[in-house]
């Protein structure tokens, strides 16, 4: 590999994790919300797989893809909001609801997906952050989507929120200590509800950043798991929003490791790249589980560390 | 319940021993009792209580039965108004099922085909589920085991081995390998504190990427040009079907496996024991109880009874490992195992049923031209229904035992 090679592998795998990290960010921060109430959605992954198809299919008819964006975060918001409703009855666990709605989302999408597998719609366009430096390679590696950056200024502005609002405050009173909350006089129920269906919103869109910009189509092998990646995700990043915008970051450079040694001829062990993100987030569950800090910054009520 | 009593609300009667919530409602109970009474009495009714007329015991079975099939009854509802909603006749739609899955001698054999993986699948889910531990797995498990069989079957068959002694290696190295998979999951439960539910999901995503990885790269068959697979079995190294059938004998080791293991979680130390670190772990770890063996064990059970399912789609479904192994089964058997409440015995029928709706699968579409999803949406919808229908146990009026002890 010569440096010039080296160089573009560089580029592409930054352009690359940012591309790739755009749907785990809004899954991770969606779910972030979500935990931070005390309650875990596991099926984030059928909220992204009915919101990649959504987004597409509005965008198809109506021609728009913001209102695309929009739409996918409407499926979301109801999904979400459906698994807050039922795990707000006794007796019901929600990490088994979560793998309920991973099975009903994806076969929602899946069912009314069909006819939309073949038209291309109108995709979302990219702002060319490189195009100042007349290399192509870099300029075609950092087209940056502006979800990006939607998703990065509302990880700082859920960071500020959870810290300094009265919102925050319950809502991090809630997933701490639901008797203190009950003593507070906050409705509980009410507050993951809100929770959950603002998670579920978030996961929507990015499920609408798969299909309407990378990769770019619907079709029924969009999602390979990112929506339940993005729950590991969310401990590695220790429940903090701005962490997670940089362990999505991290996801997505092992994500675009295949692809961006495939742009310069290696192909060799593509499949065996594909799976860097689930090997790498195995370590890393393996590595923060029991660690003393994650231990701490955890919602007390969530049941996934207890 | 299955997934154990891990992540309940505050409000469940059973007493925990965490010490941060004292609201057992009978506080001189010694830990042991209480472990037991929950694992015993999954719906968590306290059996101190004398009553009358039918004992505690038999009116938890009938409520055990009659919520999940209310809501099968409450799904089908659902899915009806979902069907006219689209303008699709719903009569149409059960009429279909029930003549494509059970109206003649051919569809009967072809929902028993497609019901032998589910069996399997479905106990690979139950058996961690009655530990405590919710392990969504199995598809990786199976499509592993799947591809170490075929993979051990091309020196065995090129070696000219006979399939006497063939077979039987390649299904124990398929169970071997699922046992691994799984009992790994088990091992970083217990030994490393990593979330089983997420682990096992992982590395399911793994298996299937080891498996095109070599089924793509050093393993492929240079003729097989459409479908990359491994090389085929031969027809010497078939598994047959049972003699006046054309059901292959996946569907019998899932009788025997629902069995031996229903056997193995009810009547033994091991189940037992098992069953009670489900109900408690710390007061299974006080009573001095092998933990981490229960956990890993159950754990590698499981994997290799969906390793077993991915030997008889090897052996006597496709003949060589390809993406085909890839068929959701893994993900079906934790609706079934949900569905038969973790009960071995239970997962036999309701494995039936979904490979009935399985083997309707085409007879709707064609008749009906709804997508193949179709399936997959009753499925998601019987499985919202039935997680929420968890609510009801203990709050149907008539089915619950009298009790002198009050309840918080």
């Amino acid at each position: 590999m010569t440096g010039a090679e080296l160089f573009i592998v560089l580029f592409a795998m930054i352009g690359g994790a940012i591309r790739v990290s755009t749907p785990f960010m809004f899954v991770a921060l969606g779910e972030c919300l979500t935990e931070k109430s005390g309650r875990i959605n596991l099926g984030h992954e059928g909220n992204l797989v009915l919101g990649a198809m959504v987004a597409y299919a509005v965008s198809f008819t109506t021609g728009s893809p913001w209102l695309g964006v929009l739409a996918a975060g409407g499926a979301g918001l109801i999904l979400g909001a459906m698994h807050g409703w039922i795990c707000a009855l006794p007796r019901v666990n929600d990490i088994a609801v979560g793998i309920a709605f991973m099975s009903f989302g994806t076969g929602l999408a899946f069912f009314f997906g069909k006819p939309f597998i073949q038209p291309s719609a109108p995709r979302l366009e990219a702002i060319g952050l490189g195009d100042w430096t007349g290399n192509p390679a870099i300029a075609q590696a950092l087209q940056v989507n502006p979800l990006f950056f939607v998703g990065v200024a509302l990880a700082v502005f859920l960071s500020w929120a959870f810290a300094n609002t009265r919102w925050g405050l319950i809502l991090r009173m809630t997933g701490d200590s639901a008797a203190s909350a009950r003593a507070m006089g906050v409705s509980i129920d009410l507050v993951r509800l809100l929770a959950t269906a603002a998670g579920g919103f978030l996961a929507g869109i990015g499920g609408a950043f798969l299909s309407l910009y990378y990769p770019g189509s619907w079709n029924e092998g969009l999602s390979s798991g990112q929506g339940l990646m993005a729950v590991a995700l969310v401990i590695f990043a220790r429940w903090d929003p701005i962490r997670c915008v940089w362990a999505a970051l991290l996801f997505g450079a092992a994500g675009a490791l295949g692809p961006s040694l495939q742009s310069i001829g290696i192909s060799q062990g593509y499949y065996f790249f594909n799976a860097a993100p689930y090997i790498l987030t195995l370590f890393i569950m393996i590595a923060s589980a029991r660690s003393k800090s994650a231990a701490s910054d955890a919602p007390g009520e969530l049941s996934i560390v207890k | 319940m299955g997934a154990g009593g891990r992540g309940r609300d505050a409000q469940g009667p059973p007493p925990q021993l965490s010490p941060t919530r004292g609201r057992s409602t009978s506080g001189g109970w010694p830990d042991m009792a209480a472990a037991k009474t929950k694992a015993t009495a999954m719906t968590m009714v306290s059996t101190s209580a004398p009553t009358t007329g039918l004992s505690a015991t038999a009116l938890r079975r009938i409520e055990a039965l009659v919520i999940p099939v209310g809501a099968l009854v409450g799904s089908a509802l659902v899915f009806s108004v979902f069907l006219l909603v689209l303008g699709k006749s719903p009569l149409q739609f059960f009429g279909l099922i029930w003549t494509g899955g059970f109206g003649s001698a051919f569809s009967v054999q072809n929902t028993l085909l497609r019901s032998a993986p589910l069996i399997l699948t479905g106990l690979a889910f139950a058996i961690p589920a009655r530990i405590g531990l919710t392990v969504i797995g199995a598809e990786g498990a199976l499509v592993l085991g799947g591809f170490m069989a075929a993979a051990v079957a091309i020196p065995l068959v090129t070696g000219g081995w006979a399939p006497q002694i063939g077979l039987p290696l390649m299904a124990l190295m398929a169970m071997l390998t699922g046992a691994a998979w799984i009992g790994l999951v088990g091992w970083l439960r217990h030994y490393r504190g990593v979330n089983e539910t997420i682990a096992s999901l992982l590395l399911s995503y793994i298996a299937i990427a080891t498996m095109n990885f070599f089924v793509e790269g050093p393993l492929r068959d240079p003729a097989s040009a459409n479908k990359p697979s491994t090389m085929p079995i031969g027809e010497l190294y078939r598994v047959g079907p049972i003699p006046g059938t054309t059901v292959h004998w996946g569907l019998a080791a899932g009788l025997v496996l629902a069995v031996v293991l229903h056997i193995l979680m009810t009547r033994t130390t091991f189940g037992f024991a098992a069953r009670m670190t489900g109900g408690n772990v710390r007061a299974a770890q006080a009573q001095g109880l092998p933990v981490g063996f229960l956990v890993v064990g159950c754990c590698a059970i499981a994997g290799a009874c969906a390793g077993l399912a991915g030997f008889f789609e090897v052996a006597a479904v496709h003949g060589q490992a390809n993406a085909s192994l890839v068929a959701g089964y893994g993900f079906t058997g934790i609706l079934v195992a949900f569905l038969a409440r973790q009960n071995a015995l239970a997962i036999v029928p309701v494995a039936i049923l979904f490979g009935a709706l399985a083997a309707s699968g085409g007879l709707i579409q064609r008749r009906m031209e709804m997508p193949d999803a179709t399936i997959l949406v009753l499925q998601g919808i019987i499985f919202v229904v039935l997680l929420t229908s968890e609510t009801l146990y203990g709050r149907i009026p008539f089915l619950q035992p009298r009790r002198t002890g009050d309840r918080t």
